[in-house]
């Protein structure tokens, strides 16, 4: 039977199939999932902030984007996932309210998927499929097994990418 | 050095935490007003929790609440946010505009009727802020969203996450006979403001 291993916000996880990864209420953070097509270790990020060198305080790594997904990435090599079989997807980064003048900090979602694929596009990591924008939240799950992420909102439909 | 909230001082938490009472006290005073019904509030209860604790104490990351979002910008600079579940949501409204529904889902008047009293309290709140500290500070228009509690207090704790791990919370009960509207209160100031805040206050 299947476990589903809950991420939580600047939290990261990493499990061996069958096990699943969720992530509930995403708003404008982005949740990453990596996953090992050989192997099917995957993982999953919940990152808050885009790059850690612009906040002092710094020390938690699954907050930000580079030091996540380079964490993650580090925990399932140790798992014993193949460096050239990961592949990722990515959902979140919604702006979740409206203000007339679009001031760096509201555009904070927009600012967190641009940094997470700048960050995979530096560790050569392909983006499969991508679920990010919007103004809504999301709730997503990642099936170790087949590589298929879920992602639920509310008013907003279910949809598997 | 900036300071964050969690490295304060049982005295600078005090201070804090009195700020809240006051605010909250205020708040209600102004939606008795408002609705002209009396309302009471339960103590409030204000607490500094780390944020992954946040959308737990609001009744779980994926609970369908309504957040009333407000920049402040003046001496101090920052956000307000006022979280209501849907009930509460429902029940506020039913105040205001003196009706009975108890469907939950909200009309366009309704809504701007909610960002009316997210409005109202956060200024009144803000003003008792402003008359103890001797700094000016002023609110924006507000911005409503209502969706899962988790995506909605990413947007405060985001901005927190900047200075800290922790957030200043200050959960209300209104009570107005058997109904009761719970909101939270969160007070964000910036990195810079927090010390102005606290400065102002003769705590630092």
């Amino acid at each position: 039977m299947a476990e589903v291993i809950k991420v939580g916000m600047a939290d990261l996880n990493c499990v061996y199939p069958p096990d699943a990864l969720i992530t509930l209420g995403l708003g404008s953070c982005v949740g990453i999932c990596l996953h090992d097509r050989e192997t099917k270790i995957s993982g999953m990020v919940h990152i808050m902030l885009p790059y850690s060198h612009q906040i002092k305080n710094n020390s938690n790594l699954a907050k930000f984007a580079d030091t996540g997904i380079a964490k993650l990435l580090d925990d399932m090599l140790k798992m014993g996932a193949k460096r050239s079989k990961i592949v990722s997807k990515v959902a979140g980064g919604a702006q979740m309210f409206n203000f007339n003048d679009t001031s760096d900090i509201m555009r904070i979602g927009a600012r967190n998927v641009v940094a997470v694929k700048e960050t995979l596009k530096n560790f050569n990591i392909p983006i499969l499929a991508e679920d990010t924008g919007g103004s809504y939240g999301r709730t997503i799950e990642f099936s170790s097994d087949t590589g298929l992420l879920l992602v639920k909102t509310i008013g907003h439909g279910i949809k598997q990418i | 050095m900036s300071i964050s909230i969690a490295d304060l001082n049982s005295q600078q938490i005090d201070v804090l935490k009195e700020i809240g009472n006051i605010g909250a006290g205020n708040a209600v005073t102004a939606l008795s007003k408002m609705v002209s019904k009396r309302i009471d509030m339960k103590v409030p209860i204000v607490n500094i929790v780390e944020f992954k604790e946040v959308a737990e104490l609001v009744g779980g990351p994926e609970m369908l609440v309504s957040g009333i979002y407000f920049k402040v910008s003046g001496d101090i600079t920052g956000s307000i946010m006022f979280l209501i579940d849907n009930d509460s949501s429902r029940t506020l409204i039913n105040w205001l505009m003196g009706k009975d529904e108890t469907n939950a889902d909200l009309d366009e008047i309704e809504l701007s009727a909610l960002k009316e009293v997210g409005n109202i309290l956060a200024g009144s709140y803000l003003s008792s802020l402003s008359t103890l500290t001797g700094l000016s500070m002023t609110v924006s228009i507000p911005s409503l969203a209502i969706d899962m509690a988790g995506a909605i207090m990413s947007v405060p704790v985001i901005l927190f996450g900047q200075v800290g791990d922790h957030v200043l919370l200050i959960e209300t009960d209104f009570i107005e006979g058997i109904n009761r509207v719970k909101g939270n209160f969160f007070l964000i100031p910036d990195e810079q403001s927090f010390e102005i805040l606290l400065k102002s206050l003769g705590v630092i």
